[in-house]
């Protein structure tokens, strides 16, 4: 299956099914009757359709990138904190408001070769694109273990968004005390033909990267960097690639080899 | 509402400012439905120079109220690059292509020239005298004397159109365009972005953008766009694409009246992939409304020269 669902072409009005706090976060929900199913790992450009713009700075201005949490029967779900004007303006959707929507976008993950083991690994709002991706893998009968890593136990809530998942937080009130990595690196001891799916923040994602290249272990990588369009107009969502040149993460990504990347930039 | 421009029908005054669209990879993102519904009536290439560029260090980019800064620095595959492996696609859209380049000596525009004027996929070409976010210098749109000195070497080196890309970052635009006339420009472009300044928000003097500054785009630079292309359409005869913060029928119109004959699209495709179809079928709308006597008569004036 190919890992690139197209988008229809432009943005679409659709309206706010539900909206859910999962601790520190909130779950929307998007009824997208007539856009196609989305690959695991692909993104939506969303705004909201009434006041977007007028917040602080008189931001937003752009759609914000997400990926996709889950989506089925015609409805998307995406995993939201808010840390600034975009993300605030879409945390206070309701029901029955509008949402612009543009996707689903970039590519997705790839499967591991067959007979080799999957084993995600997330960090905060990181944890959407591995939630849709651990379901497509359990429901072709492939084991997907998670390790999920969070800011504190309000921000852990997201780790119910998994299967079985193994936790970590920064400051110990719930599951391992400290980093996500210190997991991985534990499970990657004892690790034969794994590839490892991973998405989170950038200093997370480059340890990720870092292990995964000394231990041989492949992995692929759900990148974030500011967009402005999502569909390879604009040239800002660029990373650098260890052969000194740059790919756009809306068009190239958002998930990369990580044996592409010279280092995920913190950016 | 088709309108000659240089010699050639365009289905409509839309197109896309330079840089702010890639046909190539939209049609990665959508398929052929970009194809069946193209938005813009002629394809404005982003810059083309001489020896492939990679692009500014990220980040790149930075939301301003109603706006957005960029500095994105140019990357692009050079011309052989483009000749060999970007051309080909975009000659398979469905309108018109216009080849944006740029060099940073008469010699190099001179070179991008020719080889743009051997290939008959393009329809014209636009040089890019302007663009402020770019550290290799050379800014000769500023300074009307320097742009009529090179155009006048480089203008013999193309049969085709030759449109001149303004600066808005000069002291008189509007001297720029009759000095881009009197070289024997065939028509003129504006407004590029204006250079702007993020500061870092986490860093003493320190800057956001990786290029240091950027170039703002965006509703914010509308009513600057309005009065230099109306200022720059009362000084020349030649046509004038006009551009600068346009998200509605609404906004384009006021370009036209200002004295444009094409408009351009940019950051609101950012927002919305498909937002020039929807501005042309508003523009379509006021127009059919205006009637015959109405603004919409000088539009026609204006569109048919």
């Amino acid at each position: 299956m190919s890992d690139r669902t197209l988008a229809p072409f432009g943005r679409r009005g659709v309206e706010v099914a539900e909206r859910r706090e999962l601790g520190a976060y909130v779950v929307l929900t998007a009824r997208d009757p007539d856009g196609p199913p989305p690959r695991p790992g692909q993104f939506y450009m969303l705004a909201a359709a009434e006041r977007w713009g007028g917040g602080e700075d008189e931001r937003p201005f752009l759609p914000r990138a997400f990926s996709v949490l889950r989506a089925a029967d015609g409805r998307l779900e995406f995993m939201l904190e808010a840390v600034g004007p975009g993300t605030s303006r879409l945390c206070d959707l309701r029901p029955g408001d509008g949402l612009w929507l543009t996707g689903p976008l970039g590519v997705g993950f790839t499967a591991p070769a067959d007979g080799g083991r999957a084993l995600l690994c997330g960090g905060g709002v990181g944890t959407a694109p591995l939630a849709i991706w651990q379901d497509e893998l359990l429901a072709a009968g492939r084991p997907a273990p998670a390790l999920l890593g969070f800011r504190d136990a309000a921000h852990a809530a997201g780790a119910a968004l998994l299967a079985n998942p193994r936790v970590a937080t920064d400051d110990g009130s719930a599951g391992h005390h400290g980093l996500v990595t210190e997991l991985l690196a534990r499970e990657l001891r004892s690790a034969s033909r794994t590839t490892v799916y991973a998405c989170g923040p950038p200093a997370m994602l480059e340890a990720v990267r870092a292990l995964c290249a000394a231990r041989c272990v492949p992995a692929q990588l759900a990148l974030e960097a500011g967009m402005a369009c999502g569909f390879g107009a604009c040239f800002g969502c660029v990373v650098p690639t260890g052969d000194g040149g740059y790919v756009r993460l809306c068009v190239d990504g958002p998930v990369l080899e990580a044996a592409t990347l010279a280092g995920v930039p913190a950016h | 509402m088709s309108v000659q421009f240089l010699g050639l029908e365009l289905a409509h005054p839309i197109v896309n400012g330079s840089g702010t669209y890639d046909a190539i990879a939209a049609r990665r993102a959508f398929g052929d439905a970009l194809l069946e519904r193209f938005p813009f009536s002629a394809f404005v290439s982003k810059t083309i120079t001489l020896q492939p560029r990679a692009g500014n260090p990220p980040p790149r980019l930075y939301e301003t109220p109603a706006g957005l800064i960029n500095s994105i620095g140019l990357p692009n595959k050079g011309l052989r690059g483009y000749l060999a492996h970007d051309l080909p696609e975009l000659a398979r859209l469905p309108v018109p292509l216009i080849t944006n380049v740029m060099g940073s000596t008469a010699e190099d525009i001179a070179a991008l020239l020719e080889a743009v004027d051997a290939r008959p996929e393009v329809a014209a070409v636009e040089l890019n005298v302007s663009c402020p976010n770019v550290k290799t210098g050379l800014d000769i749109g500023a300074d009307p004397r320097e742009l009529e000195a090179v155009l006048g070497r480089v203008r013999p080196r193309t049969a085709k159109p030759l449109i001149v890309k303004l600066t808005p970052n000069a002291a008189d635009p509007a001297a720029a365009a009759e000095a881009a006339e009197a070289a024997g420009a065939d028509a003129v472009a504006l407004i590029n972005t204006l250079r702007a300044y993020a500061p870092h928000p986490r860093r003493a003097s320190a800057p956001w953008l990786g290029g240091g500054t950027g170039g703002l785009s965006g509703p914010a630079v509308r009513a600057v766009a309005l009065a230099q292309v109306r200022a720059v359409a009362q000084r020349v005869a030649i046509p004038v694409v006009g551009m600068g913060g346009v998200q509605t029928g609404r906004h384009a119109a006021d370009l036209l009246e200002a004295g444009a004959t094409l408009v351009a699209v940019g950051t609101e495709s950012f927002r919305d992939p498909a937002a020039a179809e929807r501005i042309r079928a508003e523009l379509d709308d006021l127009f059919a409304k205006s009637g015959q006597n109405a603004p919409g008569h000088e539009w026609s004036a204006r569109m048919s020269r």
